[in-house]
């Protein structure tokens, strides 16, 4: 069986069967593969690892301000490339997991963000925040007229911890923060739909942790579904309470690929879907989407054969595994797909836009999802 | 008849309106505007429309305001209008040209405002109780005229408002951006990097606001009255810091901003958090600054002219900040000025290096990148100079050397040769030694070799342009006094001369201590190149003394003999620009380039044969006059079979 080819009106669709053409990713793994530079995400000047790694013996912080600044001093980089990460394992999860408050993270579409640290918040002020949030918003949307907190409104915003969306014991707990709309009907029950959710978290964010004193909570990933004004009115209100700032978290073709590498590594029982890359081709007017379909089977094969280190995935893994991509999909349509962008990784186990969008849907990896992103937003705000 | 009047009415207003939109209006045409809305001529409606057009082109004359308000007194105007009028006022208030007769009509504008909105403000409270938004309004007016009302507040929680927004704002700025001749329509380039664009949350400006209230700290302090949290029971709210006086009395017990980047824009936060000693509060405006920092710089690369202009005002209010922590670090050194500064600074410009393009707001990421302290040695901190330097010079060299203010220049090599020489000064000797054996040796080299031939580039351009050189070869002297001893200081061996352009200006310059700098340098160079040389022949290493740069040195130093000691001074085959020789004023050079006749030695050999001693003696005198790095050089370089 051959590949083929449905072009819409600008968007080439490669859909894969599955068995059809692994032996032939294979051989052309076998065969090698020209190699293009991706420009994109190549950086200027590469870093030396060895050189900081030694300089930083000299320099041993005491105070959390200075290992903040030890940590900027160290960073010769301008690319996080940790030349080596676990492949994450089946479910860390905690016992006092709540299954139910688990589902409200799954298969939605998630905004991300990166997070400073927040000042004197208190996971006890819960009550509070909700309160006075609720005022915010209302205020907000009254444009112009004062409210008074502790008023009545439509809306109730409601705050609570995520237990056990962690990496290690340091980590502080996960928190979820929502807006329901209230009935107007007194008979109908309180608590009416659910208009936005967001919730921080921090998962293995030890290298965060070491440079904040206590009067910080480090919840460095911040993840959002709802109207966007809505996040805007939230964002402001714990940038103000909090004196925290959050930026809007884009991942790069290169963090994409590590994630297409280390999610179709991913042991599973079943698949949900397929796995699929979409490609982005820069001309005017409008882009050129190729979207790449493969059956998470096939993508697994090929990754087992490049895979080499037990548990880990290293770079050199990572890019092979493209490049076979890149030289199979070029044997048959003549495009270089290393000279476009990859702008959105699907798998069974999460998917991820470039703008800063994830969808993960399988339960058992949601905590190495969130480990990765959060190294990513770390690095953001480092 | 009527109708016909106002179809023209109609037709007029449409003009202005258009006319007001696109370009904005002359000082005279507000003026005229004014009074038309304000005389009453018109009802309501009319009036909103020329307040809503009333956008300045230019300034607005104090006159017309001044005569607005004696309209206000005459009563024609309805109250709306009125309150459109203190809107449009105080939205404008930036544009007014002069301010002292307005000033002193403040007295009015209170009376009048008490008259009308608050006397409104009572009987509505007193009509439909007290209603969060009325209550917040007189909790406002009992803040800042306490006098004033009587009402006794209830008991208080919190109250929101909504941010005000400007009716005149986006007019202004579109207006602004047109004006001076930009294209309104940011250009669409297929970048091939984007970033998600948020949405600015706060639109009003990067730097917010200035406000004490936290509510954290507030919900802890459960049960708090308004009048308690205003009369100051222990802490001294920030909007009322006005004073250093202030700053002094209250300093104990001074509440933070909620957002900490707000003291950027008060220098008296500034003095406050340059000694404090609270890491936290450090903490928050690092955070703050790098993220705004970077965020704002991606937005400056995707979006439109607004947004550089408005990045290139933030970075001007941080290097305000910078400049006056570094001036109270001066008088005041504590670590943690230090730690401030570097800290953001760096991160930023690692992350944002890369991406420059060398060319927008240059002046300001030049002044950023010299105010790195090179407290500790880094590979970064090399990189990151040799970056800017690299990308510096490539701009320049797309554009004509006369473009460029010779100050720029002046102030590049003024501030890098410090930076460089700083680096070099604070080097930790055991690091880079250790650092240097490594295999590594070659990139670290590379970029150090790579810098200093940077900077002696930008020397040769400044000297071919700066007119009054003395200073600036002070400058560049200075900086090759550290570049010769890399080697005995620092144990890096590498020599990297100075370029011709430099080497043959100080030669010919008239000024007698830089000849003496250079002699100095020279000696330095021969007292251990042969040594680095044969070195370098023995291991093969490419970097501490090429061929080349030995030619090079025994060039120079056949020159120098040449023009101090026995009058043959340039070489065959080597041309030396007539205007170098002209600003020297030797036009026959070949007999009057000696120790004699050197421009730069003129004066000693007038005192000295004023003082009628033999010539014998002359070089001794010259050495008396403290010419000491003359004294090495001719000691080392020249073998005396006979007295000149």
């Amino acid at each position: 069986m051959t590949p083929y080819s449905s072009a819409r009106r600008d968007t080439t669709t490669v859909q894969r069967q599955q068995g059809a053409d692994v032996w032939e990713l294979l051989r052309d793994l076998k065969q090698g593969n020209d190699k293009t530079m991706d420009s994109y995400d190549a950086p200027e000047l590469t870093p030396r690892q060895d050189a900081s790694s030694r300089l930083k013996d000299f320099f041993i912080g005491a105070t959390p301000l200075q290992k903040r600044l030890e940590s900027v001093r160290k960073q010769t980089s301008f690319i996080p490339t940790p030349p080596r990460r676990k492949i994450p394992q089946g479910s860390q999860l905690q016992e006092d997991v709540d299954p139910q408050k688990f589902a409200v993270l799954l298969h939605k579409q998630w905004t991300l963000y990166s997070l400073t640290p927040l000042y004197k918040f208190s996971y006890t002020d819960f009550k509070e925040y909700s309160k006075l949030l609720t005022a915010f918003i209302a205020a907000e949307k009254k444009k112009g007229l004062a409210v008074e907190v502790g008023d009545d409104f439509n809306i109730k915003v409601v705050f609570s911890t995520l237990m056990g969306v962690k990496g290690t014991e340091r980590d502080p707990e996960a928190f979820l923060v929502q807006i329901l709309s209230k009935s107007q009907l007194p008979s109908e029950h309180k608590e009416g739909k659910v208009l936005w959710t967001g919730w921080f978290c921090c998962v293995f964010g030890d290298s965060l942790l070491e440079t904040v004193s206590e009067d910080f909570t480090c919840l460095p990933l911040f993840l959002a579904n709802g109207a966007e004004t809505n996040t805007a009115i939230i964002g402001t209100w714990f940038q103000k309470t909090f004196d925290c700032y959050f930026r809007p978290l884009a991942i790069s073709s290169f963090n994409l690929s590590w994630m297409a590498a280390m999610w179709t590594a991913c042991k599973m029982d079943h698949y949900m879907a397929t796995t699929e890359f979409l490609w982005s081709v820069p001309c005017s007017p409008h882009s050129l989407d190729i979207s790449y379909a493969i059956h998470p089977e096939d993508a697994k094969a090929l990754w087992d054969n490049v895979h080499k280190t037990p548990g880990e995935v290293t770079q050199e893994e990572v890019d092979l595994f493209m490049d076979c991509l890149y030289s199979h999909f070029h044997r048959h349509f003549k495009i270089h797909l290393s000279a476009t962008r990859l702008v959105r990784v699907s798998t069974s186990v999460a998917s991820a836009h470039t703008d800063g969008k994830i969808k993960i849907l399988c339960p058992k990896y949601l905590i190495g999802v969130l480990a990765y992103l959060t190294e990513l937003a770390v690095f953001q705000i480092e | 008849g009527p109708i016909k009047t106002s179809q023209n009415k109609e037709k007029h207003l449409k003009t202005v309106e258009n006319v007001a939109w696109k370009n904005g209006l002359a000082p005279e045409g507000i003026d005229i505007l004014l009074s038309v809305a304000l005389s009453g001529k018109f009802g309501i409606a009319v009036n909103t429309r020329i307040f809503k057009c009333m956008i300045p082109a230019t300034l607005i004359s104090e006159d017309s305001v001044v005569k607005a308000v004696s309209w206000l007194c005459a009563g024609k105007c309805s109250g709306s209008t009125k309150v459109l009028f203190y809107r449009w006022l105080v939205a404008m208030f930036d544009f007014i040209d002069h301010k002292e007769q307005i000033n002193l009509l403040y007295g009015f504008f209170f009376a009048s405002l008490q008259d009308d909105a608050l006397v409104k403000l009572k009987i509505l409270v007193l009509f439909q109780g007290m209603q969060p938004h009325l209550q917040a309004l007189l909790s406002l007016y009992k803040f800042f005229v306490p006098t004033l009302i009587s009402v006794s507040l209830p008991m208080k929680k919190k109250i929101y408002f909504k941010n005000s927004e400007n009716l005149w704002q986006t007019a202004l700025l579109a207006l602004r951006s047109r004006n001076q001749g930009f294209p309104s329509e940011p250009l669409q380039l297929m970048l091939a990097n984007v970033y998600p664009i948020k949405r600015k949350w706060n639109s009003h400006s990067i730097i917010p606001v200035l406000n004490s209230c936290n509510y954290s700290k507030e919900s802890r302090k459960k049960r708090m009255n308004l009048s308690d949290y205003f009369s100051s029971n222990g802490s001294f709210p920030l909007e009322q810091l006005k004073s250093f006086p202030q700053l002094l009395q209250n300093i104990h017990c001074l509440e933070l901003p909620s957002q900490m980047g707000a003291v950027l824009n008060s220098s008296l936060l500034l003095h406050y958090i340059n000694c404090v000693r609270d890491e936290s509060v450090l903490l928050r405006l690092y955070h703050w600054l790098s993220q705004t920092l970077q965020e704002e710089c991606i937005w400056y690369k995707v979006n439109n002219y607004d947004h550089g202009k408005e990045f290139a005002n933030f970075l001007d209010t941080i290097l305000r900040a910078e400049c006056f922590l570094q001036v109270r670090f001066c008088l005041f050194p504590t670590y943690i000025t230090t730690s401030f500064s570097f800290s953001f600074l760096c991160s930023f410009l690692y992350k944002s290096l890369p991406l420059w393009d060398g060319l927008c707001c240059r002046s300001q990421f030049l002044q950023l990148v010299s105010w790195i302290p090179f407290s500790s040695f880094s590979d970064g901190c090399i990189v990151v100079i040799t970056v800017v330097l690299k990308k510096v010079s490539y701009t320049l060299a797309h554009q004509s050397f006369s473009e460029i203010p010779n100050n720029f220049l002046l102030y590049i090599i003024s501030s890098f040769s410090w930076e460089i020489v700083r680096t070099f000064a604070n080097m930790d000797l055991h690091v880079m030694v250790s650092y240097c054996r490594e295999t590594t040796l070659g990139g670290s080299m590379n970029s150090v070799s790579e810098l200093i031939h940077y900077v002696g580039w930008l020397s040769t351009t400044a000297v071919r342009l700066e007119s009054n050189r003395t200073f600036l070869l002070h400058f560049i002297l200075d900086f090759y006094e550290k570049v010769c001893d890399i080697y005995i200081n620092y144990n890096l061996p590498l020599v990297v001369l100075f370029p011709p352009g430099v080497f043959y200006p100080v030669l010919l310059s008239l000024d007698s201590s830089i000849l003496n700098q250079l002699c100095y340098i020279m000696d330095r160079y021969e007292a251990f190149s042969p040594f680095l040389y044969h070195n370098s022949i023995l291991t093969k290493s490419e970097f501490s003394f090429s061929s080349k740069t030995y030619q090079e040195f025994n060039q120079y130093l056949t020159a120098m003999v040449g023009c101090l000691w026995t009058s043959k001074p340039f070489q065959k085959g080597l041309y030396i620009d007539p205007e170098v020789l002209g600003n020297a004023s030797v036009a026959e050079y070949k007999k009057s380039l000696n120790l004699v006749h050197h421009p730069a030695f003129l004066s000693y050999t007038v005192s000295f044969l004023l003082q009628g001693k033999k010539w014998n003696w002359y070089l001794d005198y010259l050495f008396s006059e403290g010419l000491h790095g003359l004294k090495h050089f001719i000691r080392s370089s020249i073998h005396r079979s006979s007295v000149p």
